[in-house]
């Protein structure tokens, strides 16, 4: 009945090539766009801002970068973290004006970016920084690569803690981010309005998808994919297993990057390398791709939303609602989020975005699924 | 159906906002995770100050008071949602209890004009009201902390000190990194050897940092520690025979969890403290007979005494007394954060008052003023006494070495305005 072929036809090939060729799938994408980009930046405020949907955008970018790597090229990631880590020091340090000193002496002071430039050089920093630690991909697989990149990952936090340029020699080695604004609409520090600051994570966060889905459908995408699934056979049809693997790494830290510079300046403001960038963050981000589903960029945003959401509606129904302890709320929090990975793995190993795929073919044949 | 859930979940979130004439104090506090350890004493503490001023005297100034409670597992990004969550019930003042969740909030309660304490903890240079119109670090201060450790390592040693080499082993993250500045510049001052170790997060890990002391053998060790950092430091410094009076923590490194695990061999560990120990107070009788013996003790209600429980018992004190104040000033019970925010710059705390309390003697005396948000700087040292399984005070309260620590506050904060732009605050 819904999503059906019947009647939708395609007179060119760029039709025939769109990403969502079923008129009514296409008609869905748009209303929720449309509610994206126009409704909710009337509705929202601080609370739904800072509690859900400002997480919720930022970590869909940091999956959809991870999942580049790990569910389109197959290579395990442990670094997350550290790239987001990466990615908020850029943006940080490009914000602020970088200084270059020689010997002791400012030798010279780059002019300060604006805040929309800056999220992009902590991308592109990011990607130059996840090349490099992508390079013994080409000589080791599996598990052995999940440890080189928690190597990354442990380094590029000690790295921020030791380094005192990185955060300008504060006192407290915290970095914490200026007001900086965007056509004079303040995007960050304390006074900025939740539509705005919304909007701009919105934006990085559709342009991702769109960029993400449109790599995967091209022929980088299918190199990576021929990667992830044979590289040998890979390597003897023709794929440059070089450059297929760093362009996976390359992309997928520009997006980890942009989510950690969106992360530090948008959202938090002030940052700790340890605290924001450690280890857990890498693991909460892989969990978000294997819930949502490896290899898929709705998976990305539905691994973030159930992740981002599920511990906020335990606490208002524990809390809020039934008025239990806190302690036992959070405790029974872990109990659960742990206990759903579970189940999921089992009862559904490739995610939420298999279960919407599936949704899809029953709606397609009912009501009549015979 | 739709619409059904829908209204369940308006009605919902409606009923979860609490009743808005009542004083709201919010605790973010932490009850899991690593730190939980110190933080679920203060939380009690926190919760059962106000539960007694609800139950004997029936609230403040006639108005009730709530404390809903907010769980940030010490973590950043959940603070921030607490914080967000809590705002719309009208909450008067924060008390993070995170030096992390404070630098988040920071700019934030200042753009919301809602008050800010972090007493002993947070950014040091808060102090400087001029700067930071919102925050408030009264009585006593990070860098206040290293300075008294610094006087008290003075006094055993006869008042010099050159050539003596003083370690800080430290939590690596903006809390343990705030008295370096300060150290620095007294061992400029009095000429002992400063070396720093950082311990990351969550502590656990800390061989190769007591090996390193092994091998240096400083006179005297400091730590600004927090959570299970403080157990295992305690641990390796017995395993590595550290004389433990030679083994000073700041007050986060000084309750009864961080040496009851440790045993007989962390006798003698000292630690700072801003508030009397022990519960030898009238106050205590009045907790009993009002919140533990009716059965309202926050939590499993088993914490009454330990330093970190006065600690939170203290803190709810200083805000309801500025609470009091700043009815006072405006004349209306019903007092709204921004009201609060001036009853907090105005707050005097005098022995009388305390004494009227039920806690003399237990804090120094200090008054607020629109420059100086921070107190005066007092704090003493307490020592461990493994065979009691007590802290006792073992000095007077002294002051710090305001020389050097004022003009840095004064660099940091200029520092803080300039980057954000802020006019001072006071004229």
């Amino acid at each position: 009945m819904f999503y059906r072929e019947a009647g939708d036809f395609s007179t060119t090939y760029a039709q025939d090539q769109q990403t969502f060729p079923i008129k009514f799938d296409r008609y869905r994408y748009y209303v929720v766009l449309f509610l994206a980009i126009v409704v909710v930046p009337f509705i929202i405020n601080d609370y739904w801002l800072n509690s859900l949907m400002l997480p919720f955008l930022i970590y869909a970018i940091a999956a959809i970068g991870l999942n580049i790597l790990v569910g389109y090229c197959g290579q395990v990631s442990l670094g997350t973290g550290g790239f987001m880590a990466v990615g908020a020091y850029s943006c940080y340090k490009f914000m602020t004006g970088v200084d270059i000193w020689w010997g002791g002496e400012l030798v010279y002071r780059l002019p300060e970016f604006n805040i929309f430039f800056a999220v992009i050089m902590g991308g592109v920093m990011t990607a130059l920084v996840g090349v490099l630690f992508g390079l013994p991909s080409l000589r080791i697989k599996g598990f052995y690569l999940a440890v080189a990149t928690l190597a990354a990952q442990f380094f590029l936090v000690w790295l921020f803690n030791r380094v005192a340029w990185f955060y300008n020699y504060s006192a407290s080695g915290q970095i914490s981010a200026p007001e900086r604004d965007l056509f004079g609409v303040l995007l960050t520090g304390p006074s900025t309005q939740a539509w705005a600051t919304y909007l701009f994570c919105l934006f990085f966060a559709i342009v991702s998808a769109v960029i993400a889905r449109n790599l995967t459908r091209g022929s980088v995408g299918r190199k990576w994919m021929a990667i992830r699934d044979m590289d040998i056979a890979a390597e003897i049809i023709g794929v440059n297993p070089l450059r297929a693997k760093l362009t996976a790494f390359a992309i997928s830290s520009f997006f980890i990057g942009i989510s950690g510079a969106l992360f530090f300046a948008v959202y938090l403001g002030a940052v700790e390398v340890g605290e924001a960038f450690g280890i857990t963050k890498s693991f909460t981000v892989l969990f978000m791709i294997i819930i949502g589903g490896l290899g898929s960029v709705f998976g990305s945003f539905a691994g973030a939303a159930f992740l981002v959401l599920l511990p906020v509606a335990l606490k208002v129904v524990g809390v809020d609602w039934l008025g239990w302890p806190t302690d036992i709320v959070a405790h029974l929090q872990l109990v659960i989020v742990g206990l759903l990975i579970i189940v999921f793995l089992i009862a559904e190993p490739h995610g939420i975005a298999q279960l919407w795929r599936v949704a899809k073919e029953k709606l397609r044949l009912w009501p009549f699924p015979h | 159906m739709k619409y059904k859930l829908a209204t369940m979940a308006v009605a919902g979130l409606m009923a979860a906002g609490p009743v808005m004439a009542d004083l709201v104090f919010p605790s973010l506090s932490y009850r899991t995770g690593p730190y939980a350890a110190g933080g679920i004493p203060f939380a009690d503490g926190y919760a059962d100050y106000f539960t007694l001023l609800n139950e004997r005297d029936g609230g403040i100034g006639g108005e009730m008071l709530q404390v809903p409670e907010c769980e940030t597992a010490y973590n950043t990004e959940k603070g921030v949602e607490c914080y967000e969550s809590l705002k719309g019930s009208g909450g008067l003042v924060y008390q993070p209890l995170s030096t992390g969740i404070t630098y988040q909030l920071i700019p934030k309660v200042t753009a919301d004009d809602i008050p800010m304490l972090t007493s002993g903890l947070g950014r040091t240079s808060a102090k400087n009201g001029n700067v930071f119109s919102h925050v408030f670090n009264f009585p006593a201060n990070y860098w206040d902390g290293a300075s008294v450790a610094i006087k008290h390592i003075l006094d055993q040693e006869g008042g010099d000190i050159s050539g003596k080499k003083i370690a800080l082993v430290y939590h690596n993250s903006a809390y343990g990194k705030e008295p370096i500045r300060t150290l620095q510049e007294l061992s400029k001052k009095h000429g002992f050897d400063f070396t720093e170790m950082p311990v990351d997060h969550p502590g656990q890990e800390q061989k190769s940092q007591w090996l390193q002391i092994r091998r240096d053998k400083p006179d005297y060790v400091i730590m600004y520690g927090w959570g299970v950092m403080n157990q295992v430091a305690v641990q390796e410094a017995i395993n590595i025979r550290f004389p433990m009076d030679k083994f000073i923590g700041i007050w986060w490194s000084g309750s009864e969890n961080d040496v009851m695990s440790a045993g007989a061999g962390a006798d003698g560990y000292k630690a700072l403290t801003f508030h009397n120990v022990g519960s030898d107070y009238p106050l205590y009788d009045d907790l009993k007979q009002y919140v533990f013996d009716a059965g309202k003790a926050a939590g499993a209600g088993d914490q009454a005494g330990t330093v970190l429980y006065n600690r939170g018992l203290y803190a709810a004190m200083l805000v309801a007394e500025a609470a009091k104040t700043a009815q006072e000033i405006h004349g209306t019970t019903a007092i709204t954060p921004g009201q609060m925010r001036d009853g907090m710059e105005a707050l005097n705390i005098t022995e009388a008052k305390m004494a009227a309390l039920g806690l003399p003697n237990f804090g120094p005396e200090f008054q607020v003023s629109c420059e100086n948000h921070g107190g005066n700087g007092f704090a003493a040292v307490t020592q461990w006494d493994a065979a009691a399984k007590e802290w006792k005070l073992i000095t007077e309260f002294m002051q710090s070495d305001q020389e050097v620590i004022q003009p840095l506050i004064e660099e940091d904060s200029a520092a803080y305005a300039a980057e954000n732009n802020i006019e001072p605050a006071c004229n």
